[in-house]
């Protein structure tokens, strides 16, 4: 164990460790957005997409379990990561400006993380962890964006994912050891669009169901 | 054209380790601008030793950018404004008649400050201790050129090794991390046959003693690249991971 305890304990171990379950996370967010897309087929489509996905049974719940896992990987270790790095300059600069590297997404990703965390959360409870015997799901999710407080929320949080991935998918890529003039900026500009399409394909959706009511 | 200007200086001062610190402001008056930063502060120490008071501490020695000796962060940027130069290569001329400069030393906690604007980065001799090196066999010098090494690598090689070990990419970097040192260090000599007999054993010890000094982690905030006076590139920072991936997950080497 200790063979691969070591390297992953160390600063470059840990940002390996955020990469990888960051990626993780790109691919689920990929798969959710396609998924949701289907709201646009209509409410029987979107329904029988969830059931589809819910007939795979044990292969929803293995994926669950793997997402789980990498959220707590990815939780603890930013949370760790971000507090070293506090530690690591006890006296702040009182003046501080940037070079031209930093962006938006890659100065806020200790607070835009904290935030998606709350937001799964509130997310889980509102739509995985609800008695859905007595109704469907696109009932659900109609009669929660009928409250604007709801979709004021998911908007703000989906601007914050979409902000979090705008650094977070090159940024692992870069981790990972993926660095090289032919592909590099094509990941940087890959990260962007992924970013907007994040940010509007699931942004527009409580506004979209908000209108169909 | 030379001019000359009239500016204030607020910097910070120090008298050691465990003294508490705090900004003083000083004028510094009929400032050619064709003088260095470094000779702009000479004419303020001079003042204030005329006045009886302490000369304010800096670390410099070549004054040509390449001892990596000198550095300060003004106006929260390392070694200035300027792209690609070090504090010593900054110009009075990139300032204006009136300009208030807020002159700090490098903060990070593997830096601790010796006086004023000195710190200590024998943190970074201890990294290169720890790997940043090969081993050679004494003996006859050995022909020169007899390992082959393609144009393109040596270029790379080259290009890392420019780094002079002035703590720029420390200071700049929103993490404290020494990554870009580091990685420069590693990848000159991992780039070339020389370096790859050691290279596992030195990507895991330089990390490993990276973080013992508590240096930050590194979150590709890219600062480091942007203020780096001899511009060595973050894909240097890639090779270190590589290396280390290699080094702490395939390789023999424990
Ligand atoms: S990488 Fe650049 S900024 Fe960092 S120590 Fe070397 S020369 Fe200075
Ligand atoms: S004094 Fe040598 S690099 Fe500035």
């Amino acid at each position: 164990m200790n063979r691969l305890t070591n390297p992953l304990g160390t600063s470059v171990g840990k940002k390996l460790m955020m990469a990888v379950t960051g990626l993780g996370f790109c691919c689920f967010l990929t798969i959710h957005l396609v998924g949701n897309l289907t709201i646009y087929g209509g409410k029987d489509f979107f329904n029988s997409y969830v059931e589809h996905l819910h007939s795979l049974g044990p292969l929803v719940t293995l994926a669950e379990i793997g997402l789980l896992f990498f959220a707590v990987i990815h939780i603890m270790t930013g949370a760790l990561l971000f507090y070293q790095n506090l530690k690591a300059r006890p006296i702040r600069y009182s003046v501080n400006k940037r070079a031209g590297g930093r962006t938006l997404g890659s100065a806020t990703m200790p607070y835009t993380g904290f935030i998606l965390l709350l937001f799964v959360i509130f997310h889980l409870l509102n739509f995985h962890f609800v008695d859905k015997t007595q109704t469907t799901t696109f009932q659900l999710v109609s009669n929660a964006f009928a409250n604007p407080a709801y979709i004021f929320i998911y908007m703000v949080a989906v601007i914050i994912a979409a902000i979090h991935v705008s650094h977070g998918l090159w940024s692992a890529f870069q981790t990972l050891g993926a660095n090289h003039p032919k592909y590099t900026p094509f990941l940087r500009g890959l990260s962007i669009v992924f970013s907007v399409v994040v940010g509007i394909g699931f942004g527009f959706i409580p506004v979209y169901i908000s209108l169909l009511i | 054209m030379t001019k000359s200007i009239n500016i204030t200086l607020k910097v910070w001062r120090q008298k050691g380790l465990h003294v508490k610190g705090g900004f003083e402001t000083y004028p510094a008056t009929d400032i050619s601008t064709d003088m260095s930063f470094l000779e702009m502060i000479d004419v303020v120490n001079e003042q204030l030793t005329l006045d009886g008071k302490d000369p304010i501490a800096f670390d410099h020695d070549c004054r040509e950018g390449i001892c990596g000796m000198c550095g300060a962060v003004i106006n929260g940027r390392s070694h200035g404004p300027e792209k690609g130069t070090t504090l010593c290569q900054l110009h009075m001329r990139h300032f204006s008649n009136g300009d208030t400069i807020v002159i700090e030393p490098w903060r990070a906690k593997a830096f601790p400050i010796v006086k004023d604007l000195v710190v200590n980065r024998s943190a970074f001799d201890q990294i290169i201790l720890a790997g940043g090196y090969i081993s050679v066999n004494t003996g006859g010098a050995p022909d020169a050129n007899s390992i082959p090494i393609a144009q393109e690598i040596a270029e790379l090689a080259m290009d890392a090794a420019a780094c002079i070990g002035c703590g720029a990419c420390v200071a700049a970097c929103p993490n404290a991390s020494a990554m870009l040192f580091t990685g420069a260090k590693i990848s000159q000599l991992a780039l070339l046959p020389q370096g790859k007999p050691e290279a596992a054993n030195r990507a895991l010890a330089m990390v490993r003693k990276m973080d013992e000094l508590c240096f930050g982690n590194c979150s590709n905030e890219r600062e480091c690249e942007a203020e780096c006076p001899k511009e060595i590139s973050i894909s240097n920072i890639a090779r270190l991971n590589r290396e280390f991936i290699e080094a702490g997950l395939v390789s023999a080497v424990k």
